[in-house]
């Protein structure tokens, strides 16, 4: 089922790339790919299903990821 | 369904909370490594969009599908196994673990015949065609030998890891009450999952 859907998303990223959308071609294939990692996470990776405190590290670190991302962005966006 | 991790304690100087955290940590390095070539991917081609975009056209996306969907077919197996050793199920585990070698096997094959494909046509790391490139087509194509390839090794990391964890299974030193280590495995192999869900759409898709 998990791995059904996994598979779904990819066919359908596949898809939606090959048509012409100009910046939003990028940022339907990241919110995709981000979807099939949450999946990932959730799901196999048991996040769901186990204790909590392995999920908040997880979040933690995600936090982190994103507020370098979105400095270095500043930084070349607006430099 | 139940929290996966055993509270039962073989002997005092098990923990497997601990085991799995540590594990846990251990993945983040290794997110923040790829994330961290995820962003140098960005920002050069933030600065270089019609080179990325040509380049990117040079590389076969049925390839990248067949080994996407292979990844995410492997990682079902890994998961599939664990079930199957906490319902005691030695045999099924063993075949799951198996399924998945022999996955990551043809991944590499795919990956062999992909970057053969493109060393035949003279392009390579340091080759004369890829030194004359223009600025932006050479950062694609270093970034693009460099992030598949380090994937790469993680694959053949997971695989040894594997195989370590099916030897044990099968002496018996893994078992339903004693499978952290096929946990940790599993979680390595769903790492190498994960990063190549990254890769696979903004090397081969992404225009």
């Amino acid at each position: 089922m998990v791995l059904a859907a996994l598979i779904v998303l990819t066919v359908i990223t596949v898809l939606i790339t090959s048509v012409e959308m100009g910046p939003y071609n990028t940022a339907a294939a990241l919110l995709i790919a981000s979807i099939k990692a949450a999946v990932v996470l959730l799901y196999f990776m048991h996040l769901k299903f186990d204790q909590k405190i392995y999920g908040i590290m997880v979040g933690i670190v995600m936090a982190i990821f994103a507020a370098v991302i979105v400095v270095t962005f500043f930084d070349y966006l607006y430099r | 369904m139940d929290t996966i991790t055993t509270h039962h304690h073989a002997d005092a100087h098990r923990d497997d909370t601990a085991a799995k955290i540590g594990m846990w940590l251990f993945i983040f390095t290794e997110i923040l490594l790829f994330g961290g070539l995820f962003i140098v991917y960005a920002v050069y081609r933030f600065k270089n969009p019609v080179a990325f975009d040509l380049a990117h056209q040079e590389l076969s996306i049925p390839m990248g599908l067949i080994n996407t969907i292979i990844l995410l077919v492997s990682s079902a197996t890994v998961a599939v196994s664990i079930s199957a050793i906490q319902k005691n199920d030695k045999k099924m585990t063993m075949a799951m673990l198996g399924i998945t070698l022999l996955l990551a096997l043809v991944f590499l094959v795919n990956k062999y015949f992909e970057w053969g494909s493109k060393f035949e046509h003279g392009m390579y790391p340091g080759s004369d065609l890829m030194t004359n490139l223009s600025n932006g087509d050479m950062l694609f194509f270093s970034l693009y030998f460099f992030m598949t390839g380090l994937h790469g090794v993680h694959i053949i990391v997971g695989m040894i890891l594997l195989g370590i964890t099916l030897f044990k299974v099968k002496t018996g030193a893994v078992n339903s009450g004693k499978y952290a280590l096929l946990e940790n495995s599993g979680l390595y192999w769903h790492l190498v999952d994960l990063i190549w869900i990254f890769l696979f759409p903004l090397f081969y898709l992404i225009h």
